[in-house]
């Protein structure tokens, strides 16, 4: 009964879903907005991926706004699982061929995570994506190794030092700019690793900030396993 | 247009796991369905026809040759915020197993719809 309620329902919704989005045009041409990103965005940031620099330098404050929410997640994530007695991870040990392979992996993702947040404004990648690649490098460790930890006070460095450098470069184009997170430093030869500004540097600290947190959101999961 | 259908699609499936199946953690899994269904509808309404991902790599590529890239940058933004809901929700699943030692939501008393 409530199987055949629920699929009554949801065909109600997808009928009047896909006949409202039949309407929009697919694969016409961009609107204005698009247009005018693509067609300003070396000159005006220096950076030739468009997504990046839109996400870090037009709309660089809800960037900072969505830095935050990953920040309440985590912290949200912690007090509803916060403990007073501490636990260990009690895990199965893995195999041989898994230990020995995640043990030459691992310093490799760290690697390709930070390749990717060095070179988000050249490459389609950028902080989230460097910092999601890491902690699948550390969640490697984790799940092959019982007795590897990670320092929570490390953690909570990195953490701090990443989003106060993010927010003291926002200050700093306020007092040398005329605006919050404006670009002041030279934008150098498009194509290039130092071009683009603040750009690059902004990302390096949403990578660490995302590989940090994300990085204590998986200890915190994994060891309220019973 | 196929894409929409495929998307809409995506989304409808996710909303069937979440209002009828009974264990919390597929209910989790539903959720996460819808928010990729969404996130890749996004992605369809900025697609142009033979166009390339919006990145300046080349001097031969020109703008009008390049997909919308507001709604990636969007759904960037979607897909972060999509992994906060998951990782609380999942937290509050461990608590809820916690405490009523079931995850089966008919068990739970005051759960029901």
């Amino acid at each position: 009964m409530r199987k055949v309620l629920a699929v009554l329902l949801l065909a109600i919704v997808g009928y009047y879903m896909i006949d409202s989005f039949l309407k929009i045009p697919f694969g016409e041409n961009r609107n204005t907005v698009g247009d005018y990103y693509l067609n300003t965005t070396v000159k005006e940031t220096g950076s030739v991926n468009t997504v990046t620099s839109i996400v870090v330098n037009y709309r660089g404050f809800d960037t900072l706004g969505e830095v935050t929410v990953l920040f309440l997640a985590t912290t949200g994530l912690a007090a509803i699982l916060f403990e007073n007695k501490k636990r260990k991870r009690r895990l199965q040990h893995a195999s041989l061929i898994v230990r020995v392979g995640a043990h030459l992996i691992y310093p490799l993702i760290i690697l390709l995570g930070a390749y990717v947040f060095i070179h988000g404004h050249l490459t389609p990648g950028g902080g989230f994506q460097g910092g999601a690649i890491i902690a699948t490098g550390v969640l490697l460790m984790f799940m092959s190794y019982r007795s590897f930890e990670v320092s929570h006070k490390l953690l909570v460095y990195f953490e701090s030092i990443a989003g106060i450098a993010f927010v003291t470069i926002g200050l700093s184009g306020l007092i040398w700019g005329t605006s919050f997170l404006e670009n002041i430093l030279p934008l150098g030869i498009p194509n290039s690793l130092f071009s683009a500004g603040v750009i690059p540097i902004i990302y390096i600290a949403v990578g660490v900030k995302v590989g940090a947190e994300l990085t204590g959101l998986l200890d915190n999961l994994l060891k309220t396993i019973k | 247009m196929v894409y929409y259908i495929s998307a809409i699609l995506l989304i409808l499936i996710g909303m069937y796991a979440v209002l009828t199946k009974k264990n919390i953690i597929k209910i989790v899994i539903g959720l996460s369905i819808i928010d990729s269904g969404i996130n890749l509808l996004l992605i369809a309404i900025g697609y142009v026809k033979d166009a390339t991902a919006p990145i300046f790599s080349d001097s031969s590529l020109k703008a009008s040759g390049m997909v919308d890239p507001v709604p990636q940058a969007l759904v960037l933004t979607a897909i972060v915020i999509g992994l906060g809901v998951t990782s609380v929700a999942l937290a509050l699943v461990i608590r809820l197993y916690d405490h009523h030692k079931t995850l089966n939501i008919d068990k739970i008393r005051k759960l029901k719809w």
